[in-house]
């Protein structure tokens, strides 16, 4: 080989060796080519109050949460359980679970992830001085000794939590439950760094201090008006995550946001304007999108002393219940997807079975004629007219709705003043049981029916209309100790269509607008629980 | 010119000479400025509108109409086949009806805000400007205490803590411009004190409070007048924007704020009636009450431009 | 003088007292709490975050310690709604965008205004006279929860040439749709109020003079008829920054740009007292010194006032 002719072999080979390591704009498992610019940018409806995973009350700070800590255990874009920072979990008898976490999982300033980390985190949570708002949570989870520590009987060290080794933690149930697992995704038992919190105390989570374990940390923030998020070199999945920038922008007004979103300044929306989707829809058939999510709309109806009498008597209430026309509801003035709902848990909650509820089968003139009967034969009617208070609080979709639902109850003779408060005051309202009728909407922690029905238990703290059955007490005690709980939870639905212990109205689904370059959403994941490592935006055509 | 005797005999056989009292004169010269008898004219067709438009309206406000409900960019147009001749809100409720009933609100918010205002801040600036004094002195330091305060704010907590009802936006509203209305009335009042018939009033003995409210505050009038035309639109102003923060009045009854704002959120559906109708009530309204607000200021001014 | 703004500003003090304990008292008396929450808080907890926030003491004693940490160590406290964030955090942050659009409004609304108004007094009854007071009319009247959104709509989607919302530190393209949302009420007003001014002005005697003299109408105007002019616009000054700052409430929530007219409302229906305390007591504060400088400005002016 002639020595111009061995330059210009080893030139090529040279080029051909580095090119790959220059463009690497293909994604690596689909090959699709990806965009120059990987940055992802959404919307926020509203600030979040913060950000401390312990004291994190609302979705929003959720979202921001689940990107930058993780917990023992994630989710598949489908909901199922994916490891976190938990590498295996296993529990012989449902009661003590045993998490054995990676070796790799990093906090962002180097230091190892421990079982230690996650004891303190969530010792945090129950412990009464730290005062989170979601002590509840831990509660609920049946930790041992976590009702007493949030009471401030004991202190939080005798929570049933210990860690083993830094890489095995080890829980100990109260009782067996066997979705102890899907309760750890939430945001509450996220793992907090010890020597941050100390040192800095309420600041720990300014962009100077925080210290965190998930894919990204936390750059910058300005109050009411937007946040970003870099990546963190330290996770040990950072080499697959492509996204190189998240911005949150805060935006109130959901017309504003649309247009602003139109115009191409984000990529994300949800809460979308009132009555807008079908028009998305049309419009834009591959960026609005309507998933099912794990959410009920029903009104509760107080049936304590402080309510109008007649509401105390199911034959009313049921006949309040027949007279809604659900469809009209859903097809006309929500228009984005909605199922009509006659049971209080969602239709697509794992496992879950609904049992057969006669009227969700009848034409909407059987249910109204039948709806005048029952009126009828409890005593009160268009001759003996009946006036009920209904509270909501401020939105555009809760007002249509509950005006389009006071002229439904019309011909039964039913008078309906509308009272709009703002949140503040509608849940004091609603706690104090000052109303007749209340919108209201639950929205499961985890993905099992319990987590609807135990909320009308008759000591559920959150049961505002105060609606009281034995049976169905009885039944859910029953449930948690049972290995397939399912058939309860239909028998327990059954029972609350008869009593109609509240109104259903619809199940939600998750309305939103992605640009159609970001590919990977988690669409089918009904808790709407998004991680933006696994997304990634591919080049324009 | 020359007084033949002709006209010296016209002069005595001529009938006396009429005076004109201020207010007459005021009358023509305000009739002589188009503008200001356009504005009244505007101002006196919108209240007729609110006070017949419930007679005619073949819909009433709450009634939802179930057909147009869920297609209301199409079946929610202005027509005059289905009676909606303003066409329908977001839920299908006729906007005529609602456009009237949202009329009635707001100038009843504007009239009586206002009217709040000027008996509030006239007698106390009244008041304040014929004791003078140390009277006068604290009374206006307050006044000056109070001006400090933003007082949509307070009105904000106001709605909060209270509840929001029809005679909780009348006062709340009213007590935000009183006291403009207090200043002015204080400096009218002083130039008031020095004529004469103030001085013989006060001279034969008559109580100070009668003078007040028997000689002061007649003459007060004008400029209260021309002040309180000027008052009814920032107090609809000041409505339309509680209405925006979601403390306006309750449903179903709404407010031209109400209005404007459910149909600034719907602009972008192809529905822009619900819009425009509040909207021109709005901005014709408040026209109205400037033109005649200037009219009048020009009218009951001394000084002959 | 200097006696005059030396008793105004100790006047200023009890002034602010009674807004401070004016709004507590209200706040009280509000229904609801700052730790309400659909999905009920324990009652230990409860009893934390009030002893954490010491809404536990009587009432006194909270006014007393929060006027106490207000006047020795200028710190409002902490935010009882977000929960990492101080008060002066919250403050330091919103006060100065809302100064920045706010003293720009300002300037573009007295300018133009200004301009507007002497324009069409100079050339009164004509047809720039007509388009002044009809324009000025209109745009008085539109407000502006609605003339926001129709900015964004022109500006952001249709032509793509400004932000739609957003402060990113202040940047020139952030700031100017705010600034025409908020300033052209006000600018409205101010060419209204100036124009009836001046034109009260050039029908004066002095002004004939001075015409009669002979001296260009330039220098009629400027030299002569502009300060008296002036007058009622500097008077109106006062209320218009009271009005600006209710203003500012809907520019904030419409163009997301974190200023403390937000943070106020927000506060009000959050029932987040430390924020809703600090920031009555920094407006009250503002608007007391602004008043001060707009009375300094007329006695500048009008050399037949004396205090």
């Amino acid at each position: 080989m002639t020595r111009l002719s061995a330059l210009f072999t080893s030139t090529i080979l040279a080029c051909a060796i580095s090119v790959p390591a220059a463009a690497q704009n293909t994604h690596p498992v689909t090959g699709e080519p990806l965009a120059e610019d990987q940055t992802f940018q959404y919307r926020l409806l509203d600030q979040f109050p913060s950000i401390d995973p312990q004291l994190i009350e609302e979705t929003a700070g959720g979202h921001v949460a689940r990107q930058i800590f993780e917990g023992l255990l994630t989710q598949n874009a489908d909901g199922t359980l994916r490891p976190g920072v938990a590498e295996e979990w296993s529990s012989e008898d449902n009661q003590t679970w045993v998490f054995t976490l990676r070796e790799d999982a990093r906090w962002s300033n180097g230091e190892p992830v421990t079982a230690q980390d996650f004891v303190f985190a969530w010792q945090r949570a129950a412990d009464p001085a730290t005062a989170s708002e979601y002590a509840w949570y831990v509660e609920l989870s049946q930790i041992r000794n976590a009702a007493a520590a949030i009471a401030g009987e004991v202190g939080p060290e005798e929570l049933g939590v210990r860690a083993i080794d830094d890489r095995t933690l080890e829980v100990t149930l109260s009782q067996p439950l066997p979705y102890f697992p899907q309760m750890t995704v939430h945001y509450t038992f996220m793992p907090t760094h010890q020597a941050t919190v100390e040192a800095h105390g309420a600041d720990w989570t300014r962009p100077e201090n925080i210290v965190s374990n998930g894919a990204y940390v936390l750059d910058e923030i300005a109050v009411n008006e937007f946040f970003r998020l870099v990546p963190n070199t330290e996770y040990w999945g950072a080499e697959d995550v492509i996204i190189t920038e998240v911005t949150g922008l805060v935006i109130n007004d959901a017309n504003q946001a649309l247009t602003r979103f139109q115009a191409g300044e984000f990529d994300m929306m949800d809460d979308l304007p009132a009555g807008s989707y079908p028009r998305l829809e049309a419009d834009m058939p591959d960026v609005a999108h309507s998933v099912p999510r794990l959410c009920s709309y029903y009104y509760t109806v107080n049936q304590s002393e402080s309510g109008h009498e007649a509401l105390q008597d199911p034959r009313v209430r049921t006949a309040l219940s027949y007279a809604i026309n659900r469809n009209v509801i859903t097809d006309q003035v929500l228009q984005a997807g909605q199922a009509p709902a006659f049971s209080f848990t969602h239709w697509a909650t794992a496992g879950f079975e609904l049992p057969e509820i006669d009227y969700a089968t009848w034409t909407q003139e059987e249910r109204m004629a039948r709806a005048m009967e029952l009126m009828e034969e409890a005593g009160y009617g268009p001759d003996n007219p009946i006036e009920l208070n209904l509270i909501y609080n401020t939105s555009e979709n809760h007002r249509q709705i509950a005006t389009v639902i006071s002229q439904m109850w019309r011909p039964l003779g039913v008078t309906t003043v509308l009272n709009n408060f703002e949140w503040q005051s509608y849940l004091e309202i609603r706690g104090n049981q000052n109303f007749d009728v209340a919108r209201s909407a639950w929205c499961g922690d985890y993905n099992e029916a319990s987590t609807f029905l135990d909320l009308l238990t008759s000591n559920n703290a959150n049961n505002d209309g105060k609606y009281a059955n034995d049976e169905v007490d009885r039944l859910m005690a029953e449930s948690v100790a049972l290995a397939d709980p399912q058939p309860i939870y239909t028998q327990v639905e059954q029972i609350l269509a008869e009593d109609m212990a509240i109104l259903p109205i619809y199940h939600y689904t998750q309305n939103f607008v992605l640009d159609p370059s970001i590919r990977n959403w988690a669409m089918q994941n009904t808790e709407n629980n998004w991680y933006v490592r696994d997304i990634y935006r591919v080049a324009a055509e | 010119m020359l007084a033949t005797k002709a006209i010296a005999d016209d002069l005595a056989t001529a009938a006396p000479i009429k005076g004109r009292s201020l207010w007459a004169d005021a009358r023509a010269r305000f009739f002589r400025n188009r503008a200001a008898v356009a504005g009244l004219v505007v101002l006196v067709l919108v209240t007729a509108f609110a006070l017949i438009g419930p007679f005619i309206a073949p819909w009433n406000y709450e009634d939802i109409d179930w057909n147009v409900l869920g297609n209301v960019a199409e079946a929610g147009r202005p027509s005059l086949e289905t009676g909606h001749w303003f066409g329908t809100d977001a839920l299908g409720r006729d906007l005529f009806a609602r456009t009237v009933q949202g009329t009635q609100v707001s100038l009843m918010v504007g009239v009586v805000g206002a009217l709040i205002s000027v008996i509030v801040g006239t007698l106390y600036g009244a008041i304040a400007g014929y004791y003078g004094g140390r009277l006068d002195n604290i009374m206006m330091r307050i006044v000056d205490v109070l001006m400090s305060i933003p007082y949509m704010f307070v009105l904000i907590l106001l709605l909060v803590v209270f509840g929001r009802s029809m005679l909780m936006l009348f006062i709340g509203i009213g007590l935000i411009s009183w006291l403009d209305m207090a200043r002015i009335a204080r400096g009218q009042t002083l130039t008031l004190r020095g004529k004469e018939f103030v001085e013989a009033a006060v001279a034969t003995g008559v109580a100070p409070f009668r003078i007040i409210l028997r000689h002061i505050i007649p003459n007060l009038l004008g400029v209260v007048i021309v002040y309180a035309t000027l008052l009814v639109p920032s107090m609809i102003i000041y409505e339309s924007f509680i209405s925006f923060l979601g403390l306006g009045v309750q449903e179903p009854l709404t407010s031209w704020g109400a209005l404007i704002n459910d149909g600034a959120a719907e602009m972008n559906n192809g529905t822009l009636w619900m819009l425009l109708a509040p909207l021109f009530f709005f901005v014709v309204t408040l026209f109205g009450f400037f033109f005649v607000g200037d009219g009048l200021r020009d009218a009951l001014d001394p000084k002959d431009r | 003088m200097i006696a005059f703004i030396i008793k105004r500003l100790l006047v200023a003090i009890p002034v602010l007292l009674i807004l401070i304990i004016g709004t507590f008292v209200l706040m009280y008396t509000a229904p609801g709490s700052p730790f309400a929450s659909e999905r009920g808080v324990p009652p230990a907890v409860l009893a934390n975050l009030e002893a954490q926030y010491g809404l536990d003491q009587p009432f006194f004693v909270q006014i007393w310690r929060y006027v106490v940490g207000i006047v020795t160590q200028f710190d409002f406290g902490p935010s009882f709604i977000y929960r990492d964030q101080d008060v002066n955090d919250l403050i330091g942050q919103g006060f100065p965008v809302t100064l920045t659009y706010g003293f720009w409004s300002f300037v573009v609304a007295v300018l133009v205004g200004g301009t507007l108004g002497i324009l069409a007094a100079v050339r009164h009854n004509t047809w720039l006279d007509y388009l002044a007071v009809g324009v000025s009319i209109g745009a008085q009247v539109l407000p502006n929860f609605v003339l926001a959104p129709i900015l964004v709509l022109v500006f952001t989607l249709w032509l793509g040439w400004l932000p739609g919302g957003g402060w990113q530190g202040g940047q020139w393209q952030f700031i100017i749709l705010p600034v025409i949302a908020l300033s052209t009420s006000f600018m409205a007003s101010i060419a209204r109020i100036s124009r009836a001014s001046m034109l009260e002005v050039l029908t004066s005697n002095f002004i004939r003079t001075a015409r009669a003299k002979g001296l260009p109408m330039r220098r009629v105007i400027f030299r002569h008829a502009l300060k008296p002019a002036l007058l009622p616009v500097i008077s109106y000054l006062g209320p218009a920054f009271v009005g600006m700052i209710t203003g500012s409430v809907v520019i904030d929530i419409y163009f997301s740009t974190g200023g403390i007219g937000q943070f106020f409302v927000a506060s009000a229906l959050n029932r987040d007292y430390g924020v809703m305390m600090g920031i009555t007591v920094l407006l009250g504060a503002l608007t007391i010194f602004f008043n001060l400088l707009v009375d300094i400005l007329y006695a500048w002016i009008d050399p037949k006032i004396r205090y």
